[in-house]
């Protein structure tokens, strides 16, 4: 919590605007037992009206005094408690877009969203709360307490045998209390995993006539979910009337006592009124504070959530920013290249070295867990390399501002993941200059001019978030589209095509050989028959390179490249 | 399943919340009825509510009769001080008090349980309740047809189930018993507040319509922000999930600068609503405040007034003190009021999100009297079948004829409705007109349960659910045992890899199945059919996300499987193709060329131009 204290400094000098206007307001609330006090055993026992009138103007005065302040207080808080949640969502929001995959694949995607929306509401709300009120509570009850005792002594020591008996409700209610909260928030997921398992699978559960099970398994979850609810709202329902029975018994406590003392004539009955008054103010005081407490550890909880995504420090940075000597054409080297995930325990990759030219074909093939997308992740340096370099043109990538490297590099992965707006906004993130020539063309060669020109507005047609209204072929083939339109020097394609049916797979490849003359083309593949005339192929087989070559030497000097080959291609083919 | 995800393409830009959670300014559109709706839903729980109704009349009264009990104790006290100054009483006995407050603690102690037994009750109540709302929820499910889920995100399904339906038994929990205890209060201090004095209750109510008015200004108010918040909140959390999501692209493509750019255009908009919407509800309560004191001053002169006999009949000093612990007691139901209002309007519009879901079209009920097909021979007829996703027909006139045991492969571009002809053999979908015939009878006239029986589905995209592999195969078939799931993993070839992982057939497969390969995970899902043993056999070829060892068990496991079924494989590769007794080509959803691997090469139409096609995609490369 201590760290995210820097995200206050701007504001605090409004934060202590605040508190102080919480105390003057707390102040005005104070004043007003006592001059009701002389309202009623002055005014009324003696019917003097115009005293009640004169004070009655006073109290209200103040009342108005203390409503200007609590107006203040409300904007200021709004405001920095707003401010502050704003800020804090930047950061997280600028830090996750500085991480790099590796930082993201610890976090993981759903938290890092949640750590960036939810987790930073809890926070604003508690800044608010504790603006508000936090401030009030210590306030209220010194001077409470201060006000009760000089109208009273005798009768104080009531309200001190009252505190620790509701601190001690607090603490056993909300230790039981959190665990419980904690254990729903789990059978909630599990409720929601049981849904979503039935709706990814509603297929396969009803070709295998399977939804009596499933029910089974959505009703154990449900049922356990409501056992686990109503304990703990029972629990959490405790809370109130136990409260109320304290500060009743309070009341009661000061009435018989004050009663004795008035009887002994050592007390006014206007004073127990005040005192009264009194009492219930420094008890209310204490029941906000205990309602904070329960609030705080959850609120604990997302700080930390927060402060361990700002504490990461993304291990790939810009550390130069050399650049190459000469002409740029995409001359890319991997010289000794190792890789291994962190706490892995073997390498990912092992001492890989090969050069992909300009205006050549470079593919990769290898079975699943070969490696071969962690290789093509090294390229826009998604991940940094253990050991070896990667060159550039000359120039190792790690010496290159990512900026300047990934503006060389068109990438399309093997899922290809589409953002919600127009095509043409899609094209464009490859690049945001394009002309609307260049993404028709790039289109045509995508084999997607087709399918978007069916499409109601054509280019601006609307794609919702994920890419969801086009089908998986097409999804791929705007992906490569977008890769086009950036014209770059190194093209690399991660299995691209695998959505695609052969034919329209043809069409692509032939037009795509055209299109990318002259840059350097990586390309990653599982069928042989689609990189057979590669200029080089580079076999994988548990991140080591067991093979280089074109398909012809491979099938002679490469036994794993022939297993593949056999497998996929018939006899005619292999000849 | 591409074909089945196409839609429209041109859907109109639709924005939701996180989830498409529930927010406070949504306006619900048939208050009265969805209301009715879920008062409904509380009918079973009826008792259960008739108790924290009379517990809720009970403890309201309690705490409403209480300041007068207590105002009768000051009085006492008063009247015997007045007297000890005047020295005309002779001391007084404290007996009268200790009866008082006896009967005060009796009276705090009731309300205290009582207050407690509603919470109690309440909490069984509105557990149960939602508890009813999603189990409702699940069984719809069920019944809706396969249209729906391609039609709906998961997410927004979830979130009606869990956001949705957690906004309504919060309200429940918190708002009805509030509800009540507002009107009993309200009228209950009214009454007393009449007894003690009309006039002086006439000048206290003469702030309740300045209250209200208040109150009613600032919550319109602050509604408009609230709902402004939500709206930018909903934009932001759907900002950062996509950029999130598409982390490696921005990357890639150095997009991090315009993703920051938007972020804070939103967040700024996120922050201005969200301030004013705080600010502006923050000043409810110290404007009443002010109000409540402005009545409090006049009630005090009126009745200090009153209290020295200076207008109408004198009244005792607890019987003020009481009044003005009552006019206290009487403004805060109004502020509470306003804020049910608000949490009660957002509980109506998630229940109409619930119904929306729970009014959603089902599927066509099974015949009423279906014929009894516990087996059959394998033999599948398609007469003049047509069929479209939506009013469009997309299939007109489909007539195919399968026997028993043939083996028929379906090829075509990606779209061309290859699993849509699955699917409507698998009765996913309504066909439009003609009829499917397994073994001479109409699958309409079967019940769903007896036709799934008798086909067998191994699709690309493998469903496994989170439990042990043992758990995954064994649901292939009701009341499998150990053997006959070993059995049918090793047909599936699936034996070995199983036997390497470190628990066996007890591994636990995680959600989503990610601990286990695309390969293996089809394996899996090939035992599971084998160990159903259906009559006919539906398989989609496995595409290029499995590593080529594991292919080759795929395909051997896949042989095994079709041998002596009446099959049909999605093929996406020709060496399938070519065994097939019968290929059928479609094209836009129609079958445009039909008949053997020969046969088809010889007519040289669009199939022979299919194949040769591969080839040229191996010069592309």
């Amino acid at each position: 919590m201590k760290k995210l204290t820097r995200f206050m400094r701007p504001y605090a000098w409004g934060a202590l605007g605040t508190v102080l206007l919480v105390m003057m307001q707390c102040l005005a609330d104070l004043m007003l037992p006592s001059i009701m006090a002389d309202i009623v055993d002055v005014g009324i026992v003696q019917g003097n009206t115009g005293l009640i009138l004169a004070k009655g103007g006073v109290m209200l005065a103040i009342s108005l005094g203390g409503m200007a302040c609590s107006v203040a207080v409300s904007y200021l808080s709004s405001r920095i408690s707003s401010a502050v949640g704003r800020d804090m969502r930047q950061a997280v929001f600028g830090k996750v877009e500085t991480f790099s995959l590796r930082e993201f694949d610890r976090f993981g995607t759903a938290s890092l969203i949640t750590r960036t929306t939810n987790d930073i509401q809890q926070i604003q709300m508690v800044v608010l709360m504790g603006l508000r009120m936090v401030m009030m509570a210590p306030v209220m009850l010194t001077g409470g307490l201060i006000m009760a005792i000089s109208t009273n002594g005798r009768l104080s020591w009531i309200l001190l045998a009252a505190f620790p008996v509701i601190i001690l409700g607090v603490v056993l209610i909300s230790r039981k209390a959190m665990p419980t909260f904690r254990s729903m928030q789990s059978k909630l997921d599990r409720l929601n995993m049981v849904v979503r398992e039935g709706q990814t699978g509603v297929r396969v559960i009803r070709a295998f006539n399977r939804i009596p099970f499933q029910n089974q398994r959505f009703d154990d979850a449900n049922g356990d979910l409501t056992r686990t609810g109503i304990f703990a709202n029972r629990l959490i329902g405790l809370n109130q009337p136990l409260m109320m029975l304290i500060m009743n018994g309070c009341a009661i406590a000061i009435i018989w006592f004050g009663s004795k003392m008035i009887s002994m004539g050592t007390l006014q009955v206007g004073s127990m009124m005040a005192f009264f008054q009194y009492a219930m103010q420094i008890l209310f005081s204490l029941l906000m504070v205990a309602m904070i407490f329960i609030m705080l550890p959850r609120a604990q909880a997302s700080a930390q959530r927060i402060a361990e995504v700002l504490d990461t420090q993304p291990d790939i940075t810009d550390r130069a920013d050399e650049k190459p000597k000469g002409e740029t054409r995409g001359e890319l080297e991997f010289r000794e290249v190792s890789f291994r995930f962190p706490n892995a325990e073997a390498d990912a990759l092992e001492k890989i070295t090969f050069s992909a030219r300009a205006g050549e074909t470079t593919a990769i093939i290898g079975g699943t867990g070969s490696g071969k997308t962690t290789l093509l992740n090294l390229i826009p340096r998604f991940y940094d390399v253990t050991e070896g370099e990667i060159l550039l043109d000359g120039v190792d990538i790690r010496n290159m501002k990512q900026e300047e490297l990934r503006r060389r590099i068109a990438y399309v992965p093997q899922k290809a993941v589409l953002f919600s707006g127009s095509v043409a906004d899609n094209l464009r993130y490859g690049d945001e200059t394009a002309s609307e020539q260049a993404l028709d063309e790039a289109l045509q060669v995508a084999q997607a001019d087709g399918f978007v020109g069916e499409m109601e507005a054509g280019k601006d047609s609307y794609i919702s978030q994920g890419g969801v209204n086009v089908s998986g072929g097409q999804k791929q083939r705007l992906a490569i589209a977008r890769a086009l339109v950036r014209k770059p020097e190194v093209y690399l394609f991660d299995d691209s095509f695998s959505a695609l049916d052969f034919r329209t797979d043809a069409r692509l490849r032939t037009a795509l050989r055209q299109q990318v003359r002259g840059a350097a083309f990586v390309v990653v593949a599982q069928r042989i028959s689609t990189i057979m005339d590669a200029d080089r192929i580079i076999v994988l087989d548990e991140g080591r390179q067991v093979g280089m070559g074109t398909h012809r030497e491979l099938l002679q000097t490469c036994p794993v490249y022939r297993e593949i080959a056999e497998s996929q291609l018939s006899k005619e083919e292999l000849a | 399943m591409s074909e089945m995800n196409r839609r429209t393409p041109n859907k109109p830009p639709m924005r939701r919340g996180p989830g498409g959670g529930m927010m406070p300014g949504d306006k619900p559109k048939h208050f009265k009825k969805t209301l009715l709706r879920l008062l409904a839903y509380l009918k079973p729980q009826m008792w259960g509510l008739i108790a924290v109704f009379v517990m809720s009349v009970a403890a309201t009264l309690f705490s409403v009769l209480s300041p007068r009990i207590m105002g009768s104790a000051t009085s006492y006290l008063f009247e015997g001080m007045v007297g000890a100054v005047k020295g005309t009483a002779q001391g007084f006995s404290l007996e009268p008090i200790v009866k008082i407050l006896v009967q005060l603690g009796v009276l705090y102690l009731a309300s205290a349980v009582l207050s407690y037994g509603q919470q109690y009750i309440m909490a069984g109540v509105t557990q149960r309740t939602t508890q009813r709302m999603r189990g409702d929820i699940n069984q719809k499910l069920n019944r809706l047809p396969l249209k729906f889920f391609d039609g709906t995100t998961h997410g927004e399904v979830l979130s009606r189930m869990t956001n949705d339906v957690d906004t309504i038994s919060g309200t429940l929990q918190q708002s009805l018993t509030q509800i009540i205890s507002s009107i009993i209060t309200l009228v209950g201090v009214l009454v007393m507040m009449l007894v003690i004095s009309p006039l002086m209750t006439l000048i206290a109510l003469l702030m309740l319509p300045v209250s209200l008015l208040l109150t009613m200004r600032i919550a319109k108010r602050s509604q408009k922000h609230f709902a402004g918040q939500q709206g930018s909140l909903g934009e932001l959390n759907g900002h950062v999930e996509e950029m999130y999501a598409g982390h490696i692209i921005i990357k890639a493509f150095g997009r991090e600068k315009n993703t920051m750019q938007n972020f804070d255009e939103i967040n700024q908009r996120l922050y201005t609503h969200g301030w004013k919407a705080q600010f502006i509800s923050g000043i409810m309560m110290p404007v009443l405040g002010f109000v409540g004191n402005l009545s409090y001053v006049a009630v005090c002169v009126v009745g200090a007034m009153k209290a020295t006999g200076l207008l109408g009949a004198p009244i005792s000093i607890g019987d003020i003190q009481a009044f003005i612990q009552y006019v206290r007691q009487f403004n805060q139901p109004i502020t509470q009021t306003a804020n049910i209002a608000n949490v009660i309007q957002s509980a109506i519009a998630a229940g109409e999100r619930v119904f929306e879901l729970l009014d959603e079209p089902e599927e066509v009920p099974d015949a009423a009297k279906p014929v009894p097909m516990p087996t059959a021979k394998g033999e599948v007829e398609f007469g003049n079948v047509s069929f479209g996703y939506t009013d469009e027909l997309l299939m007109k006139d489909i007539s195919i004829h399968v026997q028993p045991g043939q083996q028929i492969a379906i090829v075509g571009t990606t779209g061309a409705g290859k699993t849509t002809l699955v699917n409507l053999i698998m009765r996913f979908y309504e066909i439009n007109g003609g009829a499917i015939r397994i073994d001479g009878v109409d699958i309409r006239d079967m019940s769903r349960v007896d036709l799934r029986n008798l086909l067998g589905m191994v699709l690309q995209d493998t469903w496994l659910f989170s439990g042990s592999i043992y758990e995954n195969i064994a649901y292939g078939k009701d009341g499998a045992t150990r053997e006959e799931v070993m059995a049918a993993a090793k047909a599936a070839h699936a034996d070995h890899f199983i036997r390497t992982l470190p628990q066996g057939y007890d591994t636990v497969l995680n959600e989503d199945a990610t601990n286990i390969s695309q390969g293996q995970r089809q394996l899996l899902t090939i035992a599971q059919a084998i160990l159903a043993d259906p009559e006919i056999m539906i398989l989609d070829e496995a595409t290029s996300s499995v590593d080529t060892r594991t292919e080759v068990l795929i395909q051997k496991a896949m042989q095994s499987l079709m041998k002596g079924r009446t099959s049909f494989i999605i093929a996406h590769r020709l060496s399938t193709i070519r065994g097939a007794d019968n290929i059928l080509v479609m094209e836009k959803g129609n079958i445009i060329e039909m008949g053997t691997h020969e046969q088809l090469m010889a007519a040289k139409g669009y199939y022979w131009d299919l194949y040769n096609s591969q080839f040229t995609a191996k010069e592309a490369g």
